[in-house]
Order: C-alpha cells, then structure tokens, then sequence
C-alpha cells in the first residue's frame, strides 16, 4: 500500500514539473497550462493529507472542500486568462513572452 | 491504493506533465495535459475521493481542455514554433526545478510517514448517527457515500464560501464577455 510519503514526494515532482515550464517554455498559453499543473499538485497533496489525517474513520473533508474551492477559482482563471491572451493577440500578434517586453524598463 | 496501482497512475500524471512541457506543438501539450489530469484522477479516486476524481475529469480534462484547444485553434499559432532555445534560461529553470526536488525528498526523509489505514466506516456511521442519519444508515451498510458526504459539509459548513464562489464565477463570466468583445474602432 501506498503511504503518504508517495503521494506527496508525486506530487512535489508534478509540481517542479509545472515551475519548470512555467519557467522554460515562451508560448504564454503552454506556460498558463503549466500552472494548471502545480494548482492540482497542490490538490493532489490536499487530497492526501485529508485521506491520511481522517477522523472518526472517515477522510477529513474539509480538505477536499478546499480542492473543490481550488478547482472552482481554477476554472475561472482560465476562462479569464484565456480571454486576456485573446485580446492580447488581438493588440500584438504575438503569444510569446519574449515579444511582450514593452513593459521592461 | 496497492504499489502497482499507484505507480501506474502516477507515471501517467509526470509523464503527462513532462509532454506538457517538452513537446512543441501546442494543441500535444493540450491532450498531454488531459493525460497527465487522468492520471491524477486515479490517484483521487485511489485516495477514496470519488467526487473529486471525477470533477477533476469533467472540469480539467473536459471543460477547460477544450477552452484551450479553441484557444489555440482560434490563434493558429502554426508560424511561431521554431525559435531556438536560450542557454540561460534553460540551466536556471533546470537548476531551481532539481534543487526544488532535492528540497523535498530532504524534507519527506525527516519527517514521519503515515501508514494507509482501511476506512473505518462503523465509526463514521457512529459519528454521524445524530446530524444525518441517511449518511449514518450508508456508512452503516458499508458504503462511502461520498457526494453525500462532501455535500453534507458543503452545504452546512461552507454555505458563505459557496455564494462568494458563485458570485465569482458570475464576475469572471462577465469579465470575459467584457473582454473579448471587440473594440469599436
């Protein structure tokens, strides 16, 4: 059986994955799917913690109404984000971080 | 969840990550992404989080996988995909990703694990006797009722959080509309 350590050491790594992209990659829409990606590492640990940490002989479910929340302002952010790339593109022509430096001083 | 279960689902979800971030094309980044999200729901529903699991599918590897492709279809981004990579940012990102993970594994080595422990559900059902006895009576036969459960505790501790919620979700539907309508020039 899997142990706690598992899940989070799993999910720590899903997580370096998600910075890193966030890091490497220049497309914006790449780099907005990469934070998609350490937003649910942070809810694979949260589910964990709740599996693990239960009381009464039940999972603690205020931890997965945390994910729940998590998943609610998820999805909100990339309808909004989506759109800001939209009228972005509109503007410059261009998703990628390197072009969209008018505001470096 | 048994080793070879977990293993298996937790390959996916990195593997799915790593494609993400290391393919060029976009729309593969986008269908690795929904693996690497099927992956993660196994770990859920592993973790005896059925609702969670299966929100994680509809809302990640439905909605919002869809919402990118459009995206992405809708700004045929086909000319913008060879551009060399820079050296420097390469090694940083690299560099704090493998410290980051060092971190962890140092932090995971020092501090207690907890062992899986099977669901004592005579207890729960014993808990929830008084507040509901419908979840009591299922907990009792020897079901989890999950969404029974998550909506009990939705609905009776975090009736407040829920409105706020709603009340941006209607926000950031207005916000896009607002957004992505076309400026009169």
């Amino acid at each position: 059986m899997a142990s706690l350590h598992y899940y989070l050491l799993v999910s720590g790594l899903l997580f370096a994955i998600g910075l890193s992209g966030v890091i490497l990659r220049r497309n914006i829409i790449v780099v907005f799917m990469c934070l998609e990606l350490m937003l649910s590492a942070a809810n694979l640990t949260l589910v964990a913690f709740s599996r693990f940490n239960g009381s009464n002989g039940l999972p603690d479910y205020h931890g997965q109404m945390m994910v729940f929340f998590v998943i609610t302002v998820a999805a909100a952010e990339v309808a909004v984000g989506l759109a800001i790339i939209v009228a972005l593109y509109r503007a410059r022509q261009t998703i990628n971080t390197e072009d969209l430096t008018s505001m470096r001083g | 969840m048994p080793l070879p279960l977990f293993w298996f689902f937790a390959l996916v979800m990195l593997l799915g990550g790593v494609a993400v971030v290391s393919l060029r094309n976009p729309v593969a980044s986008a269908l690795s992404m929904v693996a690497s999200f099927v992956g993660l729901a196994g770990l859920f529903i592993g973790l005896n989080a059925f609702f969670v699991g299966i929100i994680q599918i509809l809302v990640y590897a439905g909605a919002i996988m869809v919402l990118f492709i459009f995206i992405i279809m809708l700004l045929d981004l086909q000319v913008e995909q060879k551009r060399a990579p820079k050296l420097a940012p390469l090694l940083g990102g690299l560099g704090i990703v493998l410290g980051f993970t060092i971190q962890i594994i140092g932090i995971l080595s020092k501090t207690p694990d907890a062992e899986w422990k099977p669901l004592d559900l005579a207890a729960g059902a014993a808990a929830h006797a008084q507040s509901s006895p419908g979840i009591s009576a299922k907990l009792a036969a020897g079901h989890l009722p999950d969404v029974n459960l998550i909506g009990d505790i939705l609905f009776r501790g975090y009736n407040l959080p829920l409105q706020i919620v709603g009340v941006l979700l209607l926000v950031a539907t207005i916000g896009v509309v607002v957004l992505s309508k076309r400026q009169e020039a």
